[in-house]
C-alpha cells in the first residue's frame, strides 16, 4: 500500500538536479526577461533556456529508457510495445512539446511539482492508452531507477542537511539576520521577513539531523514565538519532532525538503539581502537560501505586509508566478441547440399568462450567440463529451422552464432558505448531496451507509426483476412506468457496500447515478434505478476525501490521503489522469463548469486547478491558511470560491490567477459553498451553525483588475468584508454541511442536529 | 500581529513513569532510566503523529469532537492493528479520586459476566436517521419557530441589557471578535458603531399568539390557561414579544389592583413566573415594569372585594416567592434589586400605620428572601410585632379584617421563625425563656420550634434510610449503541442537574435492611461544580426524597450495596447536623457518597448520635425547604 505514496513522493523528488541548475539561472541572471515571465510564448524562451530544456530532455529521456526496461524485465512486453510506440513520437517532437506543451507552466516553472505533474500526465496517457493494470506498476518504477543515478531515498534527501556549521552558531546567524531586517527600511522589512519561517524550519531540521537535539530545542524554544500565528500548526509538528529517526517518513517534513519553499520578494529586496549576507560572509544562512528556497524576484514596488499575508500560509510558500501563467479556458461551453416543442410551450403559454411564450425564443437565441462569441471558452469538443439523451434533453427543457421561473436575487431580495435537518444522525452524517433539480437527496454516513431520501412526493422506486420485465408490453408509450415495481416504493432508500464512513457523495446529472467514495478506499457507483452498487473503482489506496460528477456526467473525480486527484471515466475501473502534486491530502474536487477542468482543494493549503486535457497544472492558488474543506466555481465559470478550517472564504479569478477576496466572518471550517444560479448570491455554510449569504457581484466588481495588478498578481483585499455579508442565519445547533440552489433559486441547506 | 504569535508551543512528553508503569503492567521490570527517557520520547512522539492523523478525520466527518473510532482510522493508515473494545459513544468515563493528597483519575474496568449481558434484555433500537425540512429564512428573514434558534439567544439579551454599548447583531458578533483579537485594527480604530435600533414589530402570526396568549392567561377556562401559561414558559421565540408582555402585565396590574379583582392579579403573577421560567428570555430590561407589579401584588392594602373571606395571602406568598426569585436572579451590585426592594419592605413594616394586610406582605416579601434577612430583621422585631398582635387579641374588638390580619401575620411569622430559630438556639427550648426574649410570641415560637426540631430530626431518619445508589453504566458491547440514553429512563426521574457527572446515574430508593451485608466499599464521587447550580442540585435531591416512597419500586442494578449518602456542605455550620433545615450557605462543592456495609447502619442511625465519625452518615441540608412547595413544614 504505501508502495503508491512512496511513488507520489518520490515523483517530486526525482527532479532534484535540473532545478539546481535553473534556480541558479533565475539567481545569476535575474535581470532576463523570459525567465521571469515563464515560458508561455513559444518561441522567446527557447533561446534563454536552452540548457534547462536540454536538461529536462536527456533525463526524460533516460526515464524512459528506465520505464522500458521495467517493463522488459517485468514481462509485460505489450505495454512495452506501446510505451516505446508513444515514445517514439513523443522524442520526435519532444523539442517542440519541451518548448510548447511542457512550456505551459512546467518546463518554464522548473518547480518540482509541475514536473511530477508532466510525469503523472505521461504516465496517465499510458495508462488511458493501455487501459490495463500496468499502470499502478509502472508508477513507481521511474523513481526505482532513476535512483541509479539519484537515490530518491529519505535519507538522500536528508543528507543535506549533513553538511553544516557550529551548532552553537545557529541562533547567532538567526539573530543576526533578525537584526538585520529589523534594521532595514520599512518597505523592505516585510518582504524580507518571509525568509524568517522557512529559514527556521531548515535551521531546526538541521540541527535535528545532526542530532544536536539540545541546541535544536534550545532555538525552537527561541525563535519559534518569532513566526507567523497561521503556520502553527506546522510549528506543532515540529516541535515534536525531536529525533534524527523521527525524520524519517515524516511527511510534513518530507514535503518540505522536496519542495522548495517559495518566496515572492522584489528586487530591491532581495538585493538588499544578499548583499548583507555576502558583506557579513553569512554562508550558513545563503546556503541555506540557496538550497531550500525559491526566491521568485520581480521589479517594482516591495509588497506590504497586508499583501504578504493574504497571499502566504500554505504548505510551500507561495504559488510562482510562473504557475499561474498558462491560459485557462473558463468560459462555458455552448449550450446544444434543443427545439423546445411547440406544443408543450403552448401549453405552458395556456397555462400560465401568455408571456413566457415570447421570451423563451429571445433569450434562447441571445444565449447561444452570446457563448458561440466567448473566446475564452475551450473548444466544443476539447475534451469529448457524452451525447445527449432524449431524455437529458427533456432535463434541459424542464430546466429552461424553471430558468422563467426563477427569482432574480440581489441584495434587495434575498433567498429563501429551507433547511433539511437530519435528525438522529448521532454525529454520523459526513456527506450530503442534492440532485440538480431538487428531488433527491443522498447523505453518507460514518457507519458505511449511503441512503438516498426522495424530497418530493414521488416515491423512490426500483426496478422489476428480470422475470417481471420480461412480462412487460416494451412497445407501450409508458414502458418507463412500467418497468417500475410499485411494491418497492418507499421515501428512502439505503445503499449499502462501503466498510468505512463515507466522505463523498455526488448525484450524475442524468439522477440515474450516484457516487460515493469512503475511507475503504474505494469509490462507489450506485444505479438509483435497482438502488445496487454496480462499480467499486479502486486506486486509491488511501481513505478517499471527496468524489464529484463531471457536470455532463460520464467523468468523475476523486481525491484522498494519498495527495492524489484522479479523473475516471464510469465505464473506466481504471483511473484516465491523475492529478499529482499536492503536497498533502486532497480534501475536496470540484469540476469546472465546462467540464475542461478540475479544481482540487488540499490541506497543504492551496487550491491546484488542473487540466483534464492533458494534466496539467494550470493554476496554484495560495492563501488559505488551513486545509481547504469546500469549493466552489461560479455558472459563469470566471471565479472561483474556496473555503478553509480557517473560517474564511477566498474568491479566486480563474482567469487572471489572482485572488480577489477574502469574506470573513465564520468562526469555524466551511464546509459548504454555492453560487447561486445566476451567480449574484455566495452562500456559504459553516460548522459554527450558520449560513451566510454574500453579494457576489459586488465583490467581483469592487476588484479593479488593472494590467498591473494582473501582470505582478499583489492584489489589494479590500478590509472590510463585512459590507459584503448580506444575512447570516443560525440553526439551532446543526452544523450546515451543504448547500444547494435550486433552479428558481430557493437556497437548500443540509446539516445533522448535533444536541 | 507579533503581539498574538506569543503562543507557546511546546514539546510535552508523557512521563518516564508511566514508561516504567507499562513495562512493569507487561512483565518487565528494572527499565533504566535512560530507557525510559528514550522511549517516552519516541512513544510521546508517535502519539502525536497519530493524533494529528487522527484530527483529519475528525475533519472530514464534519466534526468538532475527536472520537475513539477516528484514532482507530488513523493507526489503520499507519497499517498498524487498532485498539479493540473502545467504542465509548460518547466519553470514556474517567473517574476521579482523591486521597493523601494525590489527585488520580482512572478508567475503572470492572469484570463483566457474560452472563449478565446476555440475560439483560437488549436495549432499545436507536431511532432511525429522519430528514425534516424547515424555513431557515424567508426572503432573508428568519422566521422565529422552534426549529430555528431563538432570535436573540439569552446571553445575547443579558450583554444587551447589562453592557448595552457592546451589543451587536447576531451576524456581527465575529467581526467584534477579530477586532478584538487583531488589536492593530482596534487601535486604528473602525467608525464607533451605534447600537442597532432593536425592532419589535411583530408579524401577524406573532401578533396573533399573543392575542390569543393573553387572552387565555386572563380568560375563565383553566384548561386553555395551563396551555398559555406553559407555552410561555417553554416557547423559545417570545424574545420579541417581552415588551408587550411585560406591559400587559404591569397594566393589568395597575387596574386589577383598582378594581380589587383577586382572580385576575392572580393570573397576571402566574404569567410573570412562567416568563421567569423560561430558560430562552432575560427579563432584566423589563423588571422596572416587573418588580411594582409584583411588588404591588405583595403589600397593597386591598387586593380583592371581601378580604374577611377571599383568600389573598396565597397571592401575597406567591408573588414574595416571585419576587425573592427575581431578586436571586436579577440582582446584581449595579442595581441593587436586593438590598432596595429590602430597605422598601422594612420602610412600610415599620411604619405604625400600616394595615394588617401590608404588613403581612412585607413580612411575606423579607422572610422569602432568604434566613440571613429572617435572621437580621424579623426575628429582632418579634417582640414588637408580638405586642401589636397582642393588642389586637386582646384588646378590644375593633374589626373582624384586623383580627384576620393579625392571626395572618402571626402564623406567617411562626412559620418562617422558627426553621431559622430552631437552628440558631440550642436545644433546650423553654417557654418562659422564649417568652423573655420573644415577648407575646415567644410560647407559640416554642412549641413550633420544638415541632421543627422534631420535623428535622424524622426527616434526618429517612434521609439516612433513603440510600443514593450509583449505578455504573453497563459496560456495552459494540451491539448496544446508544445504550446509555436509551437506559437513563429505567432510574428514576432525576432533573438532569442532578445527575452526577462520570456518568453516575442516582436513584433513590429506601434501603431493605435484611440484605445480607456486602464487603464494604467506598466510593467516593465528587462534583466540582460550583455555585448556583450546586445549590439547585441539594433543592432538588431534597424534593426528591420527599416523594421517595411513589419511586421506591425502581430499584437500582447493583443490589448488593448499600451506599449511604452524605452530601458535606461548602461552609461548616455551627448547628448540628440532625437539626434539620436553616443556615444560609448556599454553595455547595462536593458530594460524596460513601458506601457502607449495611450492619452498623441501624445504630449511626438514630438521631441521637451526632458523633462526625466517618462512618457516620449524615445529611446537611444547605437550603431552607420552605423554598418549595413540597417542604415538609407543619401547616399553619
Amino acid at each position: 500500500a504505501s508502495k503508491k505514496m512512496a511513488a507520489v513522493q518520490d515523483g517530486s523528488i526525482k527532479p532534484e538536479p535540473e532545478n539546481e541548475i535553473k534556480i541558479e539561472t533565475a539567481n545569476e541572471v535575474p535581470g532576463n526577461p523570459g525567465d521571469a515571465s515563464g515560458g508561455v510564448p513559444p518561441t522567446a524562451p527557447v533561446a534563454t533556456e536552452k540548457p534547462a530544456a536540454a536538461a529536462t530532455d536527456s533525463t526524460e529521456r533516460q526515464t524512459l529508457l528506465a520505464v522500458l526496461q521495467f517493463l522488459r524485465k517485468s514481462k509485460l512486453f505489450e505495454s512495452e510495445e506501446i510505451l516505446r510506440r508513444e515514445a517514439g513520437l513523443l522524442n520526435e517532437t519532444g523539442d517542440s512539446q519541451g518548448a510548447g506543451a511542457g512550456g505551459a507552466g512546467l518546463g518554464g516553472g522548473g518547480g518540482a511539482d509541475p514536473e511530477s505533474g508532466d510525469a503523472s500526465s505521461l504516465l496517465s496517457r499510458v495508462a488511458g492508452a493501455v487501459a490495463v493494470a500496468e499502470s499502478p506498476n509502472a508508477t513507481p518504477a521511474p523513481a526505482k531507477v532513476t535512483g541509479g543515478e539519484d537515490q530518491p531515498d529519505v535519507n538522500v534527501v536528508l543528507a543535506a542537511y549533513s553538511q553544516q556549521g557550529d551548532p552553537v552558531l545557529y541562533p547567532v546567524y538567526y539573530s543576526g539576520l533578525k537584526r538585520f531586517i529589523d534594521s532595514v527600511l520599512d518597505c523592505h522589512r516585510a518582504e524580507l521577513s518571509q525568509v524568517f519561517y522557512p529559514l527556521f524550519v531548515h535551521m531546526y531540521l538541521e540541527l535535528v539531523y545532526n542530532q544536536y537535539e539540545k541546541e535544536a530545542k534550545a532555538f525552537f524554544d527561541k525563535f519559534h514565538g518569532d513566526q507567523e500565528c497561521y503556520y502553527k500548526d506546522d510549528l506543532r509538528i515540529l516541535s515534536g519532532l525531536t529525533k534524527k529517526e523521527h525524520m524519517k517518513g515524516n511527511e510534513t517534513l518530507l514535503d518540505f525538503r522536496t519542495s522548495k519553499f517559495v518566496l515572492r520578494i522584489s528586487r530591491d529586496s532581495y538585493q538588499l539581502l544578499k548583499r548583507h549576507l555576502q558583506e557579513r560572509q553569512n554562508n550558513q544562512i545563503w546556503n541555506i537560501i540557496q538550497e531550500h528556497l525559491y526566491i521568485d524576484i520581480f521589479d517594482g514596488m516591495p509588497r506590504s505586509k497586508g499583501q504578504i499575508d493574504s497571499m502566504s500560509g500554505s504548505l510551500a510558500g507561495e504559488a510562482k508566478r510562473e504557475a499561474n501563467k498558462a491560459k485557462v479556458f473558463y468560459g462555458l461551453l455552448k449550450e446544444p441547440e434543443i427545439e423546445v416543442p411547440l406544443d408543450d410551450e403552448d401549453e405552458e403559454a395556456e397555462n400560465e399568462e401568455g408571456k413566457p411564450k415570447k421570451k423563451k425564443p429571445k433569450k434562447d437565441s441571445t444565449g447561444s450567440k452570446s457563448k458561440k462569441q466567448d473566446p475564452n471558452a475551450p473548444q466544443q469538443s476539447r475534451i469529448p463529451l457524452p451525447e445527449l439523451k432524449d431524455s437529458d434533453k427533456l432535463d434541459k427543457i424542464m430546466n429552461m422552464k424553471e430558468a422563467t421561473k426563477r427569482v432574480r436575487l440581489g441584495p434587495e431580495s434575498l433567498p429563501s432558505i429551507c433547511f433539511y435537518t437530519f435528525l438522529n444522525a448521532y454525529q454520523g452524517l459526513t456527506a450530503v448531496d442534492f440532485t440538480d433539480d431538487s428531488s433527491l437527496v443522498a447523505g453518507g454516513f460514518a457507519d458505511s451507509t449511503v441512503r438516498v431520501w426522495s424530497v418530493t412526493p414521488k416515491k423512490l422506486r426500483g426496478v422489476k426483476t428480470a422475470g417481471d420485465l420480461s412480462l412487460i408490453d416494451k412497445d407501450s408509450d409508458d414502458v418507463l412506468e412500467r418497468i417500475m415495481d410499485e411494491k418497492t416504493a418507499s421515501e428512502s432508500k439505503n445503499l449499502y457496500g462501503h466498510s468505512g464512513p463515507v466522505y463523498g457523495i455526488s448525484f450524475s446529472p442524468d439522477r440515474n447515478y450516484l457516487l460515493s467514495c469512503s475511507e475503504d478506499a474505494t469509490v462507489r457507483l450506485w444505479s438509483l434505478q435497482t438502488f445496487t452498487c454496480l462499480v467499486g473503482y479502486k486506486g486509491h489506496n488511501y481513505p478517499v476525501w471527496d468524489t464529484q460528477f463531471s457536470p455532463y456526467g460520464y467523468y468523475f473525480i476523486s481525491g484522498g490521503h494519498d495527495r492524489v486527484a484522479r479523473l475516471w471515466a464510469t465505464d473506466h475501473y481504471q483511473p484516465l489522469r491523475m492529478f499529482s502534486g499536492h503536497l498533502a491530502d486532497v480534501t475536496c474536487t470540484r469540476f469546472h463548469p465546462n467540464s475542461n477542468y478540475v479544481a482540487t482543494g488540499s490541506a497543504d493549503r492551496t487550491i491546484r486547478l488542473w487540466d483534464v486535457l492533458n494534466g496539467n497544472c494550470v493554476r496554484i492558488f495560495t492563501g488559505h491558511k488551513g486545509p481547504i474543506h469546500c469549493l466552489a466555481f461560479s455558472p459563469n465559470g470566471k471565479f472561483l470560491a474556496s473555503g478553509a478550517t480557517d473560517g474564511r472564504v477566498l474568491l479566486w479569478d480563474i482567469g487572471h490567477g489572482l485572488m480577489i477576496g477574502e469574506l470573513k466572518g465564520h468562526t469555524d471550517t466551511v464546509y459548504a459553498l454555492k453560487f447561486s444560479r445566476d451567480g449574484e448570491i455566495l452562500a456559504s455554510g459553516s460548522m459554527d451553525n450558520t449560513v451566510r449569504l454574500w453579494d457576489a457581484v459586488k465583490a467581483f466588481d469592487d476588484i479593479e483588475t488593472d494590467d498591473f495588478t494582473a501582470a505582478t498578481g499583489h492584489i489589494t483585499l479590500p478590509e472590510n468584508s463585512q459590507e459584503l455579508l448580506l444575512g447570516s442565519y443560525m440553526t439551532k445547533s446543526t452544523p450546515v454541511i451543504h448547500l444547494h440552489f435550486t433552479r428558481r433559486n430557493l437556497l437548500l441547506g443540509a446539516g445533522a442536529y448535533n444536541p | 500581529m507579533a503581539e498574538e504569535r506569543r503562543s507557546k508551543l511546546s514539546n510535552t512528553l508523557l512521563p518516564t513513569e508511566s514508561m516504567k508503569a507499562i513495562a512493569e503492567s507487561i512483565g518487565v521490570s528494572q527499565m533504566q532510566e535512560e530507557t525510559c527517557q528514550v522511549l517516552s520520547e519516541e512513544v510521546s512522539y508517535r502519539i502525536k503523529e497519530i493524533l494529528q492523523d487522527s484530527l483529519k478525520f475528525m475533519h472530514h466527518g464534519k466534526r468538532r469532537k475527536l472520537m475513539t473510532s477516528d484514532i482507530d482510522y488513523a493507526l489503520k493508515l499507519k497499517n498498524v492493528e487498532p485498539l479493540y473494545g473502545f467504542h465509548a459513544q460518547e466519553f470514556i468515563p474517567f473517574r476521579f479520586a482523591s486521597g493523601g493528597g494525590r489527585e488520580l483519575y482512572f478508567y475503572e474496568e470492572k469484570e463483566v459476566d457474560l452472563s449478565d449481558i446476555i440475560n439483560t434484555p437488549l436495549p432499545r433500537v436507536p431511532l432511525d436517521v429522519s430528514m425534516k425540512a424547515h424555513w431557515l429564512s424567508i426572503e432573508g428573514v428568519q422566521p422565529a419557530i422552534p426549529e430555528n434558534p431563538p432570535p436573540a439567544p439569552k446571553e445575547q439579551q443579558k450583554a444587551e441589557s447589562t453592557e448595552p454599548l457592546k451589543a451587536v447583531k447576531p451576524g456581527q458578533e465575529e467581526e467584534g471578535q477579530l477586532q478584538g483579537k487583531d488589536k492593530k485594527k482596534l487601535l486604528e480604530g473602525s467608525a464607533m458603531k451605534l447600537k442597532p435600533r432593536s425592532t419589535h414589530e411583530l408579524s401577524v402570526e406573532q401578533q396573533l399568539y399573543y392575542k390569543e396568549i393573553t387572552e387565555a392567561c386572563v380568560g375563565s377556562c383553566e384548561a386553555k390557561r395551563a396551555e398559555a401559561l406553559q407555552s410561555i414558559a417553554t416557547d423559545p421565540g417570545l424574545y420579541q414579544m417581552l415588551p408587550r408582555f411585560s406591559t400587559f402585565i404591569s397594566e393589568g396590574v395597575r387596574v386589577n389592583v383598582v378594581q380589587n379583582n383577586l382572580a385576575l392579579l392572580i393570573y397576571l403573577m402566574r404569567m410573570v413566573k412562567a416568563l421567569m421560567d423560561n430558560p430562552t428570555l432575560y427579563l432584566e430590561k423589563y423588571l422596572h415594569e416587573l418588580i411594582p407589579a409584583v411588588v404591588t401584588c405583595i403589600v397593597s392594602r386591598q387586593l380583592c372585594l371581601r378580604p374577611d373571606v377571599d383568600n389573598h395571602w396565597a397571592l401575597r406568598d406567591f408573588a414574595a416567592r416571585l419576587m425573592a426569585q427575581s431578586c436571586k436572579t436579577f440582582s446584581t451590585t449595579t442595581n441593587n434589586i436586593q438590598s432596595r426592594i429590602t430597605k422598601t419592605f422594612t420602610k412600610s413594616w415599620l411604619d405604625e400605620k400600616t394595615q394588617w394586610t401590608t404588613r403581612y406582605g412585607c413580612i411575606a416579601g423579607l422572610a422569602e428572601l432568604g434566613h440571613d434577612v429572617i435572621k437580621t430583621l424579623i426575628i429582632p422585631r418579634l417582640q414588637v410585632e408580638g405586642s401589636r398582635i397582642k393588642a389586637v387579641n386582646e384588646g378590644p374588638i375593633i374589626g373582624n379584617i384586623d383580627k384576620i390580619g393579625a392571626d395572618h401575620v402571626q402564623s406567617l411569622l411562626l412559620k418562617h421563625c422558627a426553621p431559622v430559630i430552631a437552628k440558631v438556639r440550642c436545644p433546650p427550648d423553654n417557654q418562659e425563656q422564649y417568652r423573655v426574649e420573644y415577648g407575646y410570641l415567644g410560647p407559640m415560637l416554642c412549641t413550633h420550634v420544638v415541632k421543627a426540631r422534631a420535623q428535622a430530626a424524622m426527616q434526618a431518619q429517612q434521609v439516612n434510610r433513603t440510600t443514593l445508589t450509583i449505578t455504573q453504566p453497563r459496560p456495552t458491547l459494540t451491539l448496544s449503541q446508544g445504550a446509555q440514553s436509551s437506559r437513563t429512563p429505567s432510574i428514576i426521574k432525576v432533573p438532569s442537574s442532578i445527575t452526577l457527572p462520570m456518568q453516575t446515574l442516582v436513584s433513590a430508593r429506601p434501603s431493605t435492611p435484611t440484605q445480607p451485608s456486602p464487603p464494604p466499599t467506598k466510593f467516593i464521587v465528587m462534583s466540582s461544580s460550583t455555585g448556583s447550580t450546586t445549590t439547585q442540585q441539594v433543592i432538588t435531591l431534597s424534593s426528591a426524597q420527599s416523594s421517595v416512597t411513589s419511586t421506591s419500586p425502581v430499584t437500582s442494578t447493583v443490589p448488593s450495596l448499600q451506599p449511604l449518602v452524605k452530601l458535606e456542605g461548602g461552609h461548616t455550620q455551627g448547628a448540628g447536623p440532625l437539626s434539620g433545615g436553616g443556615g444560609a450557605s448556599r454553595t455547595m462543592q462536593k458530594y460524596i457518597v460513601v458506601s457502607l456495609p449495611p450492619a452498623g447502619d441501624n445504630k449511626t442511625l438514630t438521631p441521637s448520635l451526632e458523633s462526625n465519625s466517618a462512618t457516620s452518615v449524615k445529611l446537611e441540608r444547605d437550603d431552607s425547604p420552605a423554598t418549595g412547595n413540597q417542604s415538609p413544614q407543619p401547616s399553619h
